[in-house]
């Protein structure tokens, strides 16, 4: 057995040999148990459990008179809620979708034409749009405006003008009656 | 590395077990530096000086910080009211972040006008980069951490950035977020990283020096030493040179620290962070400005990022970039007036960068971000048809005499 290691040998031609072939088994199982390694680590980074539960928000909106907007908090960002006026639905619904940076029609982002409920988070780089309150710069597409790079959002909600690539963005809800919704 | 011998007895003994005395005498006493140096190569030394600073003030400060979304703001107005010299303290960190810029910007343009990334200091310029990028991202995780208004916002719109890529981004951003927005598990990630990346930099810094003293020194002449007439030690001249250089530094450091200690700041950064209001101005830090410049001058949003990224990247391939075969500034007519070109234009975009976007500042902007980036290839262009002014012989013939062909007679 000593003398295996010890006598020289005649090199055969590279990749061929079983100690080359060890050679490449012994990194490939070095290289896929780091990044097996390395998994949960990444993972932990993710959003933890008892995070992702605190998932849905319920919110009464019969308070909400017509024209007003209220800001309510689901996992972390704000969601506004608006109640739009006739005027302010029929001019989110004259526009000729295929226009639009992000053609969506009104009918698709709202499920009662009265309600628009919207993550307010701007799709450029996630400040939140001013609209909100009455004295707030709404833009003019009498929408939302966001302060920090300029994009401009109608009265459904879609990009019109500014760099934000996207609509603000419908969250999921439900009606669970009339005058209240759960978000998420 | 064969060793010296050391007179003390105890010296020798130590050194014959662990080369510490004799590593440290070959990189000062017996390292052979330029003659020529002049005081724009202190900010090397000065840098590594507000490094040590930065590391040894935020040691102290993570003694009293706490980083939880409902205490961290209280904890550093703690820190800047109750701690023992806590206000002291924060001030010398946070004025410390940006003296760690002003220095570094210098010794990065220092490095562009005298021609310091080409071959064979290319590694060397590289290290410098990538130190440059590991500050920013420290820079960037620290302001966080007070959990004011800018921090959040500042974290929210930068972590954002990375939604622009395609499928991944928004992967990406829950990975940084830990969440769905900006919230506790971010700022127990960013205090996390914060106290680890200045240790990496540390160890970068650690090969900078490595590769430094492999290549040596660049010098104002950019002509490679010849002999040891061209050289002389640097302990002690340059430590000396160097120490002098951290005094002049410590004054105007201190005057910030004592006399105008949010000069750098923002007021908006006292105002506790608000998940539900956006400040009406957003800015980043100033030694961000720049960039963000070129972010907000692209109208499209992914174009807007890869345009800002690849404007730290294109400076990787400076060295082959630039294709004059002459280093320093001083011996190029048109690149000396080109070089002064992009520093006021980089002056330009970090003025921009830090106003509210209106029609004209975008359009400035614009401007700025195309000469920043046709700076490069036309860089290339002009080592091709630039006539560079005759070189002296040798950095002693420089330094002793008047070059004996040279044109130049200033």
């Amino acid at each position: 057995m000593a003398e295996t290691s010890t006598t020289p040998q005649a090199t055969p031609p590279e990749g061929d040999t079983r100690r080359d072939f060890l050679l490449y088994a012994t990194t490939a199982v070095g290289v896929a148990g780091t990044a097996m390694a390395v998994w949960p680590f990444i993972s932990s980074m993710n959003p933890a459990a008892d995070t992702l539960a605190m998932s849905t928000t319920e919110v009464d909106i019969s308070s909400i008179a017509e024209g007003q907007a209220i800001t309510v908090t689901w996992r972390g960002k704000p969601v506004f809620i608006r109640h739009r006026t006739p005027a302010e639905i029929e001019a989110a619904r004259a526009v000729n979708v295929a226009e639009l940076r992000d053609p969506e029609t009104d009918e698709v982002r709202v499920k009662k034409p009265e309600w628009l409920i919207l993550i307010g988070i701007c799709t450029h780089l996630g400040c939140v749009p001013l609209g909100q309150k009455p004295a707030d710069p709404k833009g003019e597409f009498g929408g939302w405006f966001c302060p920090c790079h300029g994009s401009q959002y109608d009265t459904s909600g879609r990009i019109r003008k500014g760099p934000a690539p996207l609509n603000l963005a419908v969250p999921t809800y439900t009606y669970l009656t009339d005058t209240s919704i759960r978000i998420g | 590395m064969s060793g010296y011998k050391f007179d003390n007895k105890v010296v020798q003994w130590v050194d014959e077990r662990l080369p510490l005395f004799t590593v440290l005498r070959h990189s000062t006493t017996d390292y052979p530096t330029p003659r020529n140096l002049n005081y724009w190569w202190n900010f090397g030394s000065l840098a590594l000086a507000v490094l040590v600073i930065m590391i040894l003030s935020g040691i102290f400060l993570a003694m009293n910080y706490t980083p939880h979304t409902s205490m961290a703001f209280n904890s550093v107005e703690r820190i800047m009211r109750d701690v023992n010299f806590g206000w002291l303290i924060r001030y010398l960190h946070a004025n410390g972040a940006s003296m760690f810029f002003i220095v570094v910007y210098i010794h990065i343009f220092r490095g562009m006008y005298y021609g310091s990334y080409k071959a064979p200091r290319e590694v060397l310029w590289w290290l410098g980069l990538v130190i440059y990028l590991l500050m920013m991202a420290t820079g960037f995780l620290g302001y966080v951490l007070p959990w004011g208004q800018m921090s959040f916002w500042g974290a929210t719109v930068i972590t954002n950035l990375f939604s622009a890529f395609p499928i991944v981004g928004e992967h990406i951003v829950t990975l940084l977020w830990g969440g769905f927005s900006v919230d506790n598990p971010t700022l127990n990630r960013f205090f996390s990283l914060h106290y680890l990346l200045p240790f990496v930099i540390f160890a970068v810094v650690f090969l900078h020096l490595v590769a430094l003293h492999q290549v040596k020194s660049n010098n104002p002449t950019g002509i490679e030493i010849k002999g040891p007439q061209d050289t002389i030690p640097f302990h002690p001249y340059y430590t000396i040179k160097d120490l002098f250089g951290v005094g002049v530094f410590m004054t105007i450091y201190l005057a910030f620290v004592f006399f105008a200690p949010n000069f750098f700041g923002e007021p908006d950064n006292y105002i506790p962070a608000n998940p539900l209001v956006t400040p009406a101005h957003i800015v980043p830090e100033w030694y961000y400005l720049p960039f963000y410049a070129i972010l907000r001058s692209i109208p499209d949003k992914l174009m807007g990022v890869l345009a800002m990224f690849s404007a730290i990247i294109i400076l990787f391939f400076l060295p082959w970039i630039d294709s004059s075969k002459v280093k320093s500034a001083k011996f190029r007519p048109i690149y000396k007036q080109v070089f002064w070109i992009f520093f006021l234009n980089a002056l330009v975009l970090g003025y921009i960068g830090g106003q509210p976007p209106d029609d004209t500042v975008v359009l400035i902007g614009r401007i700025a971000t195309a000469v920043y980036f046709l700076f490069f290839p036309f860089l290339y262009l002009l080592g091709k048809i630039e006539k560079p002014r005759a070189l002296p012989q040798s950095i002693s013939a420089a330094v002793l005499k008047a070059p004996a062909q040279s044109t130049e007679k200033a």
